[in-house]
């Protein structure tokens, strides 16, 4: 038994990234980073609106949180409803209590079919970032590049209708792209994307387009969800990370960003909110604390020396 | 020519009980030799296939999977090595070689603050599995050369890339001079294993208080894990006295290095430093200092 011999060679085994898609570059090394006011940490909560149709089509994949049981699955067509209809008023009305905007990354379909809801993320002075079409919309290699381009604008053309302003982000379903994603947001005139995990500030992309980081680590979906916390527990990990950047923030003289990647159907539950409210409002009445949405971060991260490397 | 595995035991090891031991015993009298072993890893956005496993589990890129390891090399080796720093804590780095050419950055910050290096192979989304000898040879011989270029040090131990094994492994590390393992987790303590040629020992690498175990198998929190390792650490201290115990602390930057893993993590080395109990370590003087302890065949 033995191996291909092409699997002891090793074509990119060179200084950097086995790849050409962005530049490596050490965190701690940057040229400083400076928030509004001076603040120190720069807390972005981005509410994934998301629409599952309840036919999955799983090409190329099917979503977490998508249909499970055979068809009809009322189970979680309706569950994931709920989220729509009741659990994302619940944070809306957490952020407005606290006097915070945010980020909302909403499917197309959401503007489509709850034009209302659109409006009412709109008139709250929250961000809608582009979040594919619905939750069928899934992209990965192998996706045909004509079909990736076409549900890009098409779940832009339609944000933009309903909001009347073309989101300047993206999200990907499952933050999954192909090898051609960051060409076609670029293409397709966005300013930046949120699907890689992979740093704590936005980053440049080689073709221009800028990485705003969601780690899927602090998210909703992956703390209570998948690793099966309390929303307790939820709001203390995401305490004691703000406290955590607040002191990296000082110790460094950068500013630092606290993502809060959070689902209606998870933390708008009736048992779930309450920890929701107590965390944003604790966050907001920080002296150190900025609440912006993704573009707001974005923009000033441009202005600092740092956007250029 | 491949061993094989008569009525199903490898041979690695003599059974030994955990009772009526010779005695061990640790620099000044301390009762546990507490090692760090960070993950300092590099996995290929596009590897080639492995035919008896799969690098991810999506089609290429898998960016989430691919941007978690990344946040090592970019945000979170740094944050999880001043923790260590600041405690007095080295490590002892499972090392993805080719890390040496990707991100030479990181394999020198870990070599100026005085960390020993062994090897986890190549990258880690090239695997073992299905290897003929000279082909491991070549993985051993890249290791071994290839950090003494980049460190200026030479590796005595190994950690199978992904825990990727033949049971040719432990032979061919011991043949070129690498006297220890971090593969067998049957003991609380260092143990000699039974090669061809060479000697080797198994020090216990503690896979079960992993990070990755402790948040994605177990699920913990940051609070729980810490409290994890607390207990772990408490028991293995009282039952040094006896006999010296060993633990490791397992970890990766990307889980560890988080922003609301850390503090939590730092709260368990500042314990860990203030018992009095520990022998804060690396593997290589660990199994120096079992090494002169041993008698017979195992001297």
């Amino acid at each position: 038994m033995s191996l291909d011999p092409s699997y002891l060679e090793y074509p990119h085994r060179k200084r950097g990234y086995d790849h050409d898609l962005y530049p490596w570059s050490n965190l701690h090394e940057r040229p400083p980073v400076t928030w509004p006011g001076g603040k120190s940490v720069a807390v972005w909560v981005c509410i994934d609106l998301e629409w599952f149709p309840i036919t999955p089509e799983d090409k190329p994949f099917r979503a977490p949180g998508h249909m499970q049981t055979p068809y009809p699955d009322y189970r979680h067509y309706t569950s994931r409803e709920y989220g729509t209809r009741v659990g994302f008023y619940r944070l809306l009305d957490a952020l407005a209590k606290a006097g915070v905007k945010a980020s909302v990354a909403a499917n197309s379909a959401i503007a489509e079919r709850y034009p209302e809801v659109i409006a009412d993320i709109m008139a709250a002075g929250h961000e809608i970032i582009a979040h594919s079409t619905d939750m069928n919309g899934t992209i990965a290699t192998g996706l045909d590049e004509a079909d990736e381009r076409a549900l890009i604008q098409s779940s832009l053309d339609a944000l933009e209708r309903a909001s009347g302003t073309r989101p300047r982000g993206w999200l990907s379903i499952a933050r999954s792209q192909s090898w051609n994603t960051p060409r076609l947001l670029k293409e397709a005139g966005l300013d930046y994307c949120c699907d890689w995990v992979n740093d704590e500030l936005p980053w440049r992309f080689n073709n221009g387009l800028i990485n705003l980081p969601l780690n899927h680590e602090l998210s909703d979906r992956q703390i209570i969800t998948v690793q099966q916390h309390s929303a307790e527990s939820y709001a203390q990990q995401m305490t004691d990370a703000f406290d955590w950047l607040e002191r990296e923030a000082k110790e460094s003289g950068s500013g630092r960003m606290l993502p809060l990647n959070v689902t209606p159907y998870i933390l708008g539950l009736p048992y779930r909110i309450d920890a929701f409210d107590r965390l944003i409002a604790d966050l907001a009445a920080r002296q150190e604390s900025w609440f912006a949405t993704g573009s707001q971060i974005v923009d000033a991260w441009q202005e600092a020396p740092a956007s250029s490397g | 020519m491949l061993q094989t595995a008569p009525e199903g035991d490898p041979g690695l090891y003599d059974f030994s009980p955990y009772r009526d031991r010779p005695r061990v015993v640790w620099p000044d009298g301390k009762t546990v030799a507490v090692w760090v072993a960070p993950n300092l890893e590099y996995y290929e956005i596009d590897p080639p296939a492995n035919p008896h496993r799969k690098s991810w589990t999506k089609p290429h890129p898998d960016v989430v999977g691919y941007g978690h390891r990344d946040h090592s090399n970019r945000v979170s080796h740094w944050r999880m090595a001043e923790a260590m720093s600041r405690h007095g804590f080295p490590g002892s780095v499972s090392l993805s070689i080719a890390l040496c050419q990707h991100h030479p950055e990181v394999v020198a910050d870990a070599n100026e603050r005085g960390w020993e290096f062994f090897s986890h192979g190549i990258y880690n989304t090239r695997y073992s599995y299905g290897m003929d000898e000279a082909q491991e040879r070549r993985i051993i011989e890249d290791s071994i050369r290839t950090v003494r270029d980049a460190t200026g040090q030479t590796i005595r131990g190994w950690l199978a890339p992904a825990l990727t094994h033949t049971p040719r492994t432990l032979d061919l590390i011991a043949e070129y001079g690498l006297d220890y393992t971090c593969d067998l987790y049957h003991d609380d303590q260092v143990q000699p294993v039974k090669t061809r040629t060479g000697r080797l020992a198994s020090i216990p690498y503690s896979l079960e208080v992993n990070d990755h175990y402790g948040f994605f198998v177990y699920n913990m929190s940051p609070r729980e894990y810490a409290d994890a390792l607390i207990r772990q650490y408490e028991r293995l201290a009282v039952e040094g006295e006896k006999s010296g115990t060993v633990m490791c602390i397992p970890l990766h930057a990307y889980l560890i290095g988080q922003p609301h893993r850390i503090a939590a993590f730092e709260g368990v080395l500042e314990h860990i430093a203030a018992d009095g109990r520990a022998w804060i370590s690396r593997a290589g003087d660990i199994v120096d200092a079992w090494r002169a302890q041993q008698t017979g065949d195992a001297a």
